[in-house]
């Protein structure tokens, strides 16, 4: 039985423009790659991968979405490029250079804010300025301008726990990028915000990565979220995590919440649907029934 | 008002109803020594004497067990002599509200019997230098040394084993010591409440430190902060706001050893002034300078308390968090409906993705 009565186009297919995009791309430098990383995790005294054999080349600009099950590793790979985890083996290279320990040319965004409960929002954007010992008046009018990017300008005296979550964590990605990070890290960022807030801030997330010269590894495990943000997808499986496949979303830009129905969209989605949870007519784990009721009026 | 509106689990309870609840909490402890002060046929065990009748050991004025004066009025109705009488009291050493609210003006302008002894006010000056500094002295290393431990794996391995047997040690077992060491004047008294305070300290404030949220850290970090400016700019700020209130929490620790440290050495400051008002039986004297420790260590600390939130804005959780998401238009699934958002509005001016990047 097919669920699919729909046709859809190839999700390999390409209009004109995109192709011409993905050209333009693939041309311009590399910033962050990745070489045959790999992570065991020693686990009740043996080792276990938590991701083997991952590559990836990063162009700069382009907007990268890593999606994948809870379990692939997604989360432990961008900490690792963060410089926050270490790996078991393999290596990465930002602009041309080893990576070793966290630093200011990798901004991360994490799922929890961090926001310093101690600073006001002004003084959160400052932060990374200050740790570069950027005098006290260059800081000031810098954070101002990136508040003003994200839109918050109104709110820089405000203590984090006045702001909500959608405010909190643009506050942290305008922290992020006042570095100048040559790639911005954001680890399921808006995982945490309700659905609505969710897509404003996809929205506004293509805003600001538009306007800044930043380039960006963005992990979720949402279909939505990386076929609406990413130039290309990176879909991890699990046990071990691996890659599976990347692909070239074939949805042109600038992207609008219409195009969540466009052909090339559901295309998309469904092979993302197919990598992530097998093949459709798969057979599913049946539940064990324990007690069967029924509403009485023969409707399921 | 049902009950649920008082004695619901977890519910929160109006401004009004908690300063009532304050205010009973006080109340209630105040009522009942005043009923057991005020109302004559509830305990009063004794009973003063105003006439000695044919009593001859009775004197007018002295307080004699209940149960005596009823056999002594018996034996005197037996012996046809004179009854005595009196009327019920309780013992001097249970002393009513009014009494000891006088006290607390009188026994500041009592002067001392003797000329060598200090007046009150010298007395408790005695009692909170003495605190201040074995708060202090202990501040002094304690601090620092918690938030070492707590940041540190290196400081917390090599001391805290050591600090955590030696808090068991109570420290007026070394009272004994602190005199042979120090003399007997006021240095024992210090010393008693530095080992009673730092030691806790350092545990306290490295527990405090070492609950920092590890991923604050791990911003920073990627912000660019290393080495010692994590522990300057990141631990101390994250964890200085309950360090406070652990150092708020110590110094009530440390008002708690002041007494066991006073009678180290020669007794001194409210100790010694509590201990010649007993002796001399103002127990009036006494149960007022026993309620201005409490006085005095409940007021510190609410103002410490208040200055806290002076000092860290932070902590004031606010009451109404702002929320702006709410005015945020829904992202309509409907195309048609679709109110363009932000980020296809803002397109025409900064153009096609494609030519512009």
């Amino acid at each position: 039985m097919s669920l699919n009565p729909i046709k859809l186009p190839d999700y390999r297919e390409q209009s004109p423009e995109v192709a011409a995009r993905f050209q333009k791309i693939r041309e311009r430098a590399v910033v962050l790659q990745v070489r045959e990383l790999r992570k065991n995790f020693s686990a009740n005294g043996g080792s276990h991968v938590a991701f083997e054999n991952v590559s990836l080349d990063l162009h700069r600009r382009e907007f990268l979405c890593i999606l994948g099950p809870s379990g692939c590793g997604k989360s432990t790979l961008i900490r690792i490029v963060a410089g926050l985890d270490e790996a078991s083996g393999g290596e990465i290279l930002i602009d041309g250079h080893q990576v070793s320990g966290p630093g200011p040319d990798r901004g991360m965004v994490f799922q929890g804010y961090t926001l310093f409960p101690w600073r006001t929002v002004k003084q959160n954007v400052m932060f990374g300025l200050q740790m570069r010992d950027k005098d006290a008046n260059t800081a000031d009018s810098e954070a101002r301008q990136w508040l003003e990017m994200v839109g918050l300008a109104k709110f820089e005296n405000a203590y984090p726990h006045e702001l909500s979550g959608g405010m909190k964590q643009r506050v942290a990605i305008a922290r992020a990028l006042a570095n100048e990070p040559s790639i911005l890290l954001m680890d399921e960022p808006f995982g945490a915000l309700d659905a609505l807030t969710r897509c404003k801030m996809q929205s506004y997330l293509l805003q600001i990565w538009k306007k800044v010269n930043v380039t960006v590894l963005f992990i979720t495990h949402d279909l939505d979220e990386a076929c609406f943000l990413a130039d290309r997808i990176m879909v991890m499986g699990t046990n071990p995590g691996r890659v599976l496949e990347v692909i070239e979303n074939p949805v042109p830009r600038p992207r609008r919440a219409a195009q969540l129905l466009s052909p090339e969209f559901l295309a998309l989605k469904a092979r993302l649907d197919e990598l992530i949870h097998g093949p459709a007519d798969a057979e599913e784990e049946k539940l064990p029934v324990i007690k069967l009721t029924e509403a009485g009026d023969e409707v399921e | 008002m049902g009950l649920r509106d008082w004695l619901g689990l977890r519910h929160e309870l109006p401004h009004r109803r908690r300063l009532v609840l304050v205010f009973l909490s006080f109340a209630i402890p105040l009522i009942l020594w005043s009923v057991v002060s005020y109302v004559p046929w509830i305990w009063h065990p004794l009973v003063h004497v105003t006439e000695t009748g044919g009593v001859d050991y009775f004197s007018t004025g002295m307080d004699v067990d209940r149960a005596v004066f009823a056999q002594e009025i018996a034996n005197m109705a037996k012996a046809g002599l004179k009854a005595p009488a009196g009327y019920r009291v309780n013992p001097l050493y249970f002393q009513p509200p009014h009494a000891v609210a006088r006290a607390f003006y009188t026994a500041f302008t009592t002067p001392p019997r003797l000329p060598t002894e200090p007046w009150l006010h010298q007395s408790l000056g005695h009692s909170i230098r003495t605190i201040f500094w074995g708060f202090a002295i202990s501040s002094i290393f304690g601090l620092p040394l918690g938030i070492l431990c707590g940041t540190y794996r290196f400081f917390a391995k090599l001391q805290e084993p050591f600090i955590e047997f030696f808090r068991y040690l109570p420290a007026p077992a070394f009272g004994a010591l602190c005199v042979a060491i120090l003399g007997i004047d006021d240095a024992p008294k210090v010393a008693i409440i530095f080992i009673g305070t730092f030691f806790q300290q350092v545990l306290v404030i490295g527990n405090t430190v070492r609950k920092v949220d590890p991923s604050l850290i791990e911003a920073a970090q990627t912000l660019g902060a290393r080495g010692l400016r994590l522990l300057t700019r990141v631990v101390i700020p994250a964890s200085i706001g309950d360090i406070y209130t652990d150092m708020r929490i110590l110094l009530g620790w440390a008002w708690t050893y002041l007494i066991v440290a006073e009678v180290v050495g020669t007794m001194s400051g409210i100790t010694y002034f509590i201990n010649q008002q007993a002796r001399y039986r103002h127990f009036d004297n006494v149960y007022a300078a026993i309620a201005m420790i409490g006085v005095i260590g409940l007021g510190c600390d609410m103002a410490f308390a208040w200055f806290g939130t002076v000092l860290f804005p932070w902590k004031r959780r606010a009451r109404k968090t702002v929320s702006r998401v709410k005015k945020f238009p829904a992202r309509s699934p409907s195309p048609a409906a679709v109110p363009p958002p932000a980020d296809a509005a803002l397109s025409p001016p900064f153009g096609a993705e494609n030519s512009e990047t």
